[in-house]
């Protein structure tokens, strides 16, 4: 069993998300830590990309402000989960887009991940078919490539959570990242028939904010994953944000455990 | 000429790397091509549009006075601004949107720089009394305000988009981002010969009539094959329908241009192929222009069919294997090209085709006059004369 799915197996989850290098890598690492101590299951550290195709207008103005400099080394990202890694064992997942990885280097990227401490990689432009190139190595260091399955999967679920690993990602509605006010409504079923397939956990993720929404999420599945909301407080917070998001994270863990 | 295998690669490129929302949808997509391929009701209604639509086929010219005055190889142009809307994007829309019609969709939606494949969509939409929005980049909207009123006059709904650096990529962004939240009910039109499979496959299958009409006519003409096809390459759609025909004789040479912008030196340039490296982006394995980290580099070029981050990926499987060449061609040697074919031939040919026209200027007189030279002219160029007066100095009100 891998370390993200031995971590998160058989209780009721918080993954929390922050984009790297928003504002500064500094402020990364503080925000990283205080999500751990708010009670974050998991925290997704997403590496900004100049074309974030899978994101809503939160995550992209995130990656605009972290691309400053768009010539920030990937090195320097994964420095910092280094100094992530001295102050907590959470387990930590980077959101990466798979150009970043082609460019680093498939093998260096997945011994670089074992090296700094990361343990899983959520790839949004990589769906299952395409990820034969990469999982060698990322095999080869113990790092989960984590599958999303969307409510319009379908008869894809099998196939999909056949090769999936850690937990499974469920998107709970169509489109890109951010607030929404409703989900898709066959997400019970897809939930369903996710666990019909495989004994990874499933959390779903995109578009939940409020704790009563984190609550109604957690009761069909094993954990919410909330990206945009904690975006938004780095965005109103800047440097200063690592104290909201610890009370965030522990009013979202409160909701979502009861 | 078909060289990709059923998950659409051509060579080590192409592939689907797109969200696990656009993969059913795509491969409905791609399974409704290949029954509709083998359809003769559906082939027959793509060549009936074609011809009795879209005006086809269009001419081979032979451009008597661009030859003698060039002193070297025979230049024939291949005139796909002579289309209906006045660009080879027609071709492609007419077969996408039949596919769509097919599919049961009721709204399409498009991408566009120039305005050429927007307002192409935006024409079949009006045909077929369907649904159309077309995503735009605010830079591009800006600069090409006529065919934006000539999208909304058709009936299309216009997004200016103003993420990342408001041109074409950003536009082809927006569109992904679309077809992602509504799957289901949309079709997403793709203007060039890019993206995940079965796009590159698909919309090469529907340019490729322009190699298919240009090989007999020429061998019509002249009664032999031509030595060299010389196409602009933006996306690399007019290309590739120019190529196709030709990829397998091997004594024809195959010549792709890009724009270089400011020049391949600068940092204000397009030439994907010439400085990219292989990457990941907009759904498929090709070659784009990036930084170190893999950071997909803002690019440039006054012609806003041509500033584009990437390239096909078949043309860059055509690269690796050294079966087609590609070349850069600036802004000041597209805007001299748009005025020499003006004056020689009599046609305002489009920003985009002038940078073929203007590689043409410099190949023909290297060549002996037994030689022949198509060269494609992708569009007109009446969207662009304002912007080439601006260039050269001289203020007009439209």
């Amino acid at each position: 069993m891998s370390k993200i799915q031995d971590a998160l197996m058989g209780k009721k989850n918080f993954v929390a998300f922050v984009t790297a290098n928003d504002p500064d890598l500094e402020a990364t690492v503080e925000n990283v830590v205080a999500l751990a101590k708010g009670g974050a299951d998991l925290v997704e550290i997403g590496i900004p990309f100049s074309d974030p195709v899978a994101d809503g207008p939160v995550i992209q103005a995130a990656d605009v402000r972290a691309l400053k400099d768009p010539d920030l080394p990937i090195e320097r990202i994964f420095e910092a989960v280094g100094k992530v890694r001295e102050k907590t064992d959470v387990p930590l997942a980077f959101l990466v887009y798979f150009n970043i990885i082609v460019q680093y280097g498939y093998e260096r990227f997945a011994a670089d991940c074992a090296k700094y401490g990361i343990d899983g990689l959520i790839i949004p432009d990589l769906p299952t078919e395409e990820q034969g190139e990469l999982r060698p190595y990322t095999d080869e260091e113990n790092i989960d490539l984590i599958s999303l399955v969307t409510t319009n999967s379908g008869e894809r679920i099998p196939m999909i959570v056949e090769k999936a690993q850690g937990f499974v990602y469920l998107v709970s509605s169509l489109g890109v990242t951010g607030e929404r006010t409703t989900f898709a409504k066959n997400l019970k079923e897809v939930v369903r028939d996710v666990k019909r397939n495989t004994e990874l956990p499933v959390f779903i993720g995109f578009g939940i904010h409020s704790p009563e929404q984190a609550k109604e999420m957690a009761a069909i599945a094993d954990g919410v994953i909330v990206g945009s909301a904690c975006v938004a407080i780095c965005e109103q917070y800047g440097k200063e944000a690592a104290p909201h998001l610890e009370a965030y994270a522990k009013e979202m863990v409160a909701a979502i455990r009861g | 000429m078909t060289n990709e295998n059923a998950k659409g690669r051509f060579g080590r490129f192409g592939g689907q790397y797109v969200p696990e929302t656009l993969m059913p949808e795509l491969n409905k997509m791609a399974a409704a091509y290949e029954e509709a391929k083998k359809d003769p009701e559906f082939q027959k209604e793509y060549a009936d549009l074609l011809a009795n639509y879209a005006n086809r086929p269009s001419i081979l010219y032979y451009a008597k006075n661009m030859t003698e005055d060039l002193g070297g190889a025979q230049v024939y142009l291949k005139r796909e601004d002579l289309n209906h809307t006045g660009a080879h994007k027609i071709n492609n829309v007419i077969g996408q949107v039949l596919l769509a019609k097919r599919m049961g969709k009721k709204r399409l939606i498009a991408e566009t720089g120039a305005g050429q494949h927007g307002v192409a969509t935006a024409t079949i939409a009006a045909l077929f009394g369907l649904e159309c929005e077309v995503f735009m980049g605010k830079e591009d909207t800006d600069r090409q305000q006529l065919n934006v009123y000539r999208m909304e006059l058709l009936g299309a709904k216009v997004h200016p988009v103003t993420s990342g650096t408001m041109t074409l990529k950003d536009a082809v962004n927006a569109a992904l981002q679309d077809f992602a939240a509504h799957p289901e009910e949309t079709f997403y039109v793709m203007g060039s010969a890019t993206g995940p499979h079965p796009y590159p496959m698909m919309v090469r299958d529907f340019q490729s009539i322009i190699s298919e009409e240009s090989k007999a006519q020429i061998l019509k003409k002249t009664g032999k094959l031509p030595d060299t096809i010389v196409a602009c390459v933006g996306g690399g759609s007019n290309a590739i329908g120019s190529f196709a025909n030709f990829i397998d004789d091997e004594g024809v040479q195959l010549i792709g241009v890009e724009a270089a912008g400011k020049g391949l030196h600068s940092q204000d340039t397009a030439a994907t192929l010439e400085l990219g490296q292989v990457g990941v982006f907009h759904g498929m394995k090709s070659v784009f222009l990036q930084n170190k980290s893999g950071q997909i580099n803002p690019v440039y070029s006054i012609s806003a069919g041509l500033d584009y981050p990437g390239v096909g990926p078949e043309h860059a499987a055509l690269a690796e294997t050294k079966r087609a060449e590609y070349v850069g061609i600036t802004d000041d040697e597209a805007v001299a090209a748009f005025e020499y074919i003006a004056k020689q031939e009599g046609i305002v040919a489009a920003m985009e085709s002038c940078h073929a026209i203007a590689y043409v200027q410099k190949l023909a007189p290297t060549m002996s006059k037994d030689q022949v030279i198509i060269c494609t002219v992708s569009g007109r160029g009446d969207k662009d004369v304002a912007a080439v007066a601006k260039y050269q100095g001289v203020e007009i009100n439209e």
